[in-house]
């Protein structure tokens, strides 16, 4: 038992196989690993830098987390971390936007984002990254890249090295096994459940990137060409690819909390509800999510985690650099840090954060290996066999139809 | 002086129109940053084709006008009930920390009291209602928004309450309803058609600014309101936050949406005013004088206003401060099995800093914003007042956009003065208006006799006409601070992140929703600016005791 929340392959031989294979299909592979041989120089320049890292603070567990690396780095390399603290990461990207606007293209005020999926690929779109840098870091080559193809491939869209992945998430529903002896095993068996259990369940807006992903764990389990989701949405795909999914949303919606009329702004949201005792399952993109509430005391003992029989979609958290960043090697010195056996470790713990690494862990050397061998393990966190390999993420485009379409259904 | 001034208010009006500028651009189709360069009404068409857009015109419209409707009722009713009585004058020393709580801890605060799982169910479950689990009920969250205004009502009417406060002096009501009273009008009916026609045009102009606040509340209504079709400020924030940055141009039009919806509710108020003028002046007319019943029905009323605004108010706040120190608290106790310490453990020490942050940037906010202002109205401001309430009727996130290029692009965005200037524009208004009226109705004959003893103007003002406005003057102060104090989207656009407040830190953290930390940062949000309230009330009592 050395790793908890890992998604790869197994390791030993199919491991190795599969790294080799990583080697022959360098066009899979994120940009070389050039194994920086200009990373001296990006230490040199980045000590005494300062890096404002703009990251969502909803959580105090994540501060503590960043707060540490700030203290690390500050240690280790000289480079000193602002947490600038985000209720949403729009800000952050909004402020970049603004400064690309006034035609900045120096000294901006985001060194670092935390950021994925939508976010990401807009301000990939818009061409407001720095990089790629992702191949100048020298703990790169410590990624599992294979085994965990969100690392490079971001909601279908490849990264090219201009994000930095960081941490593991996948999908998972929280329940009280006190009061659901049995949780379902299917999108479908989820509906026929909440039918028999009147205002039990619930989800957040869809506007919001949990109620999106309820919507979109059903229609990756619903479409009758999964592979059709990989592909941006066309008018007709999507009508084809969609209308399983509105069908089961609309045998199910009469049966949620409030008849489907009033939904949650927010995971809090939910979780306030499954607090009250009001719903007895929510889903949550932090498979830590229910651990973490029963050790903060708003969730009950009895509290438990599930997975769908089927799967459930995975992502990777990646950080990157906006194009006019003030501190950029500092951003990547921190980048690289994250990517070090012990911030990994650290963020597999569940007493720190409980996510997942993004690491291959049995390529570690010895030492760094034994960081992540057995941590604490609260029951309302799945095993990673347990957990399963995640699923993809469907293309951004998907995601906006489906959260356009599902505001016109619940608008009346 | 006039230089500075001038200097002053042209840096104001170029923010002002930079702000406008970033909103109405976008609105209309330009916004280069993302592409857009070509000038059309589709930013419009995308924004009113919205799902459920009307609806949430709707709500944002009935919310706001029924809840600064109740909050003004409940004022008057207790004024015109208990005026002279010891109970009005604890009342208003009271309204400190009802002032201070911040709008978002405040949602939270009532959601936990009148909520389906809140502390008034639990309070009669299961014994009375059989509930062990909360009920399936639209206690908060329906879809008129009714929870919605119940809390705008409850947490407005401290506010207004301030403001009368603060302009009773100005009006000889104790006399005037003295004389009402020996023509044979009840009290409190004497109240009506004797004070409140002469208190009313004081007191306007903050009413105006709280209808258009309240019809364009985000924290309150993303907590309290409904969530689909949500109200507009809602819908506008969260366009303006999506992913797809490309919905900044119906987000901006939204902005622009939600200025007419504040005009129209102040619109729909004037043509209140005078149907009630109208009303009080039918009634003096007929010489309808009141009914003893009807006194002891008025006297109801307003022990029922401060039972419900008071009663609830400190409800909301002691529910927050038990939440902050449970422990396990399950539904349906009315109490919770264990206290804890961690919340305040963790939050004190990551506040300390931003704390005095906030303070540093309110206080001098706060005291730029009563120089401009006293200096605007000892000279007559040739400017339309009009412009100068405007950023209290556009949502902030638009302005900000705009200006946020501007600040950018001069390179001054980051530093502490900045988010200071920032504050300005939605500080000076608020103490502009909580001061104009008293300053207006400053008796001048004390003036013209000092001028007669031989003072110089200036001397005169600063001997004679400051001390006199001290109440008025330190609750503008107060409010200012508040003000300051609770800007969450200024500090973070104009700080560039890079300015922690305790409302950026608050805010960020209350993302996550835990209700026991939201409630302690709630807390120390509110106690900056509650001290602030209650300096404004004790400070001018001890310079009175003083003389």
């Amino acid at each position: 038992m050395l790793v908890r929340l890992t998604y790869g392959p197994a390791f030993g031989v199919r491991n190795m196989i599969l790294r080799l294979l990583v080697l022959a299909a360098l066009a899979f592979a994120p940009p070389a690993l050039a194994q920086g041989e200009d990373w001296p120089a990006v230490l040199g320049r980045a000590r005494g830098q300062t890096v404002h890292w703009n990251a969502w603070a909803g959580d105090p567990r994540f501060n503590d987390y960043i707060a540490w690396v700030g203290a690390e780095v500050e240690r280790r390399f000289g480079v000193k971390v602002e947490h600038v603290r985000l209720r949403d990461t729009g800000e952050a990207v909004a402020r970049v936007v603004a400064e690309k606007a006034a035609g900045r293209t120096a000294d901006g005020s985001v060194d670092l984002i935390w950021i994925n999926g939508p976010n990401l690929a807009s301000m990939q779109a818009q061409a407001l990254l720095y990089g790629p840098f992702v191949d100048r870091l020298p703990n790169a080559a410590k990624v599992d890249w294979q085994g965990k193809p969100s690392t490079r491939i971001d909601f279908t869209l490849p990264v090219g090295g201009m994000a930095a992945p960081w941490l593991m998430a996948q999908v998972v529903f929280v329940y009280d096994s006190a009061r659901l002896a049995e949780p379902p095993a299917s999108m479908a068996a989820l509906a026929d459940w909440a039918r028999a259990h009147p205002g039990r369940l619930t989800h957040p807006v869809a506007r919001n990137f949990l109620g999106a992903t309820f919507l979109k764990q059903a229609l990756v389990e619903l479409a009758p060409d999964p592979a059709a989701l990989q592909r941006p949405a066309d008018d007709a795909g999507y009508a084809a690819a969609s209308a399983p999914l509105w069908a089961w949303y609309e045998a199910l919606r009469p049966a949620l909390w409030r008849q489907g009329k009033s939904f949650p702004e927010n995971e809090a949201g939910q979780r306030q509800l499954m607090a009250d005792g009001i719903v007895d399952l929510y889903i949550s993109f932090n498979p830590a999510e229910g651990a973490i509430a029963v050790a903060r005391n708003e969730l009950p003992p009895t509290t438990r985690s599930f997975v769908l029989k089927a799967g459930t979609i995975g992502n990777t958290s990646f950080v990157a650099i906006p194009y006019d960043a003030t501190a950029k090697e500092g951003a990547m010195v921190v980048a690289d840090f994250l990517l070090s056996g012990p911030a990994q470790a650290r963020a597999v713990d569940p007493d720190r954060l409980g996510m997942g690494t993004v690491l291959d862990v049995a390529a570690l050397p010895p030492a760094h290996r034994a960081a992540f061998a057995e941590t604490p393990h609260p029951p309302a966190l799945l095993t990673p066999e347990a957990l399963g390999k995640p699923l993809l993420e469907p293309h951004p485009s998907w995601m906006t139809r489906i959260t356009e379409e599902w505001e016109r259904r619940t608008a009346r | 002086m006039t230089a500075a001034l001038r200097l002053g208010a042209g840096l104001w009006l170029a923010a002002l129109a930079a702000g406008l500028a970033g909103t109405l651009l976008p609105a209309f189709g330009y916004l280069p940053a993302l592409g857009a360069d070509g000038f059309g009404l589709a930013a419009w068409r995308q924004l009113l084709g919205w799902p459920g857009i009307g609806h949430s015109v709707a709500v944002s419209l009935t919310s706001g006008l029924i809840g600064t409707v109740g909050a003004f009722v409940a004022v008057t009713l207790f004024c015109a009930a208990m005026q002279g009585h010891r109970w009005f004058d604890r009342a208003a020393a009271g309204l400190g920390p009802l002032l201070g709580l911040p709008h978002a801890a405040f949602g939270l605060g009532f959601a936990l009291l009148v909520g389906p799982s809140g502390w008034l169910v639990r309070l009669v479950s299961p014994w009375a209602t059989g509930w062990t689990a909360p009920p399936d009920l639209a206690l908060v969250g329906d879809g008129w928004g009714l929870t919605l205004a119940a809390a705008l009502a409850i947490k407005e009417a401290p506010y207004l309450l301030l403001m009368v406060v603060a302009a009773l002096p100005q009006i000889r009501g104790q006399e005037h309803l003295q004389a009402a009273r020996s023509l044979g009008y009840q009290p409190v009916r004497g109240w009506f058609l004797v004070v409140l026609p002469q208190l009313y045009p004081l007191i306007r102009l903050p009413i105006y600014a709280a209808l258009a606040f309240a019809v364009s509340t985000t924290d309150l209504a993303i907590i309290l309101g409904p969530s689909q079709p949500a109200a507009l400020s809602v819908v506008v924030l969260r366009l303006a936050f999506d992913h797809d940055a490309t919905l900044l141009l119906p987000a901006a039009a939204g902005a622009g949406l939600q200025g007419l919806v504040a005009l129209a509710a102040i619109t729909l108020w004037r043509l209140g005013e005078r149907a009630v003028a109208r009303l009080g002046i039918v009634i003096l007319r007929r010489g309808m004088r009141g009914t003893p019943a009807g006194e002891m029905a008025g006297r109801a009323a307003g022990a029922l206003a401060l039972l419900v605004v008071g009663g609830g108010s400190l409800a909301t706040i002691g529910l927050l401060a038990l939440w902050s120190i449970a422990g396990t608290w399950r539904f349906p106790d009315a109490l919770p099995d264990a206290l804890s310490t961690r919340p305040w453990r963790e939050a004190l020490p990551v506040l300390a800093a931003p704390l005095l942050t906030a303070a540093g940037i309110g206080l001098a906010a706060a005291m730029l914003a009563l120089a401009a202002a006293l200096a605007m109205l000892e000279r007559p401001w040739r400017g339309s007042r009009a412009l100068l309430y405007l950023p209290l009727l556009l949502p902030q996130v638009t302005v900000l956009f705009g200006l946020q290029v501007v600040l950018v692009r001069s390179g001054l965005d980051g530093h502490v003065g900045t988010v200071v200037a920032v504050h300005l524009l939605f500080v000076l208004p608020y103490v502009h208006l909580s001061l104009a009226d008293a300053h207006a109705r400053f008796d001048r004959r004390y003036l013209d006799v000092a001028a007669g003893l031989g003072l110089s103007p200036a001397r005169a003002f600063w001997r004679i006409k400051l001390p006199m406005l001290a109440r008025p003057i330190a609750a503008a102060l107060a409010v200012g601070f508040a003000v300051s104090v609770a800007q969450y989207l200024p500090t973070l656009f104009a700080g560039a992140g890079r300015v922690a407040t305790v409302t950026t830190e608050a805010v960020a953290l209350s993302a996550g929703g835990e209700r026991r930390l939201t409630a302690a940062y709630g807390f120390a949000q509110g106690a900056l600016p509650a001290l602030g309230f209650l300096l404004a009330l004790l400070v001018p009592r001890l310079m009175s005791w003083r003389r």
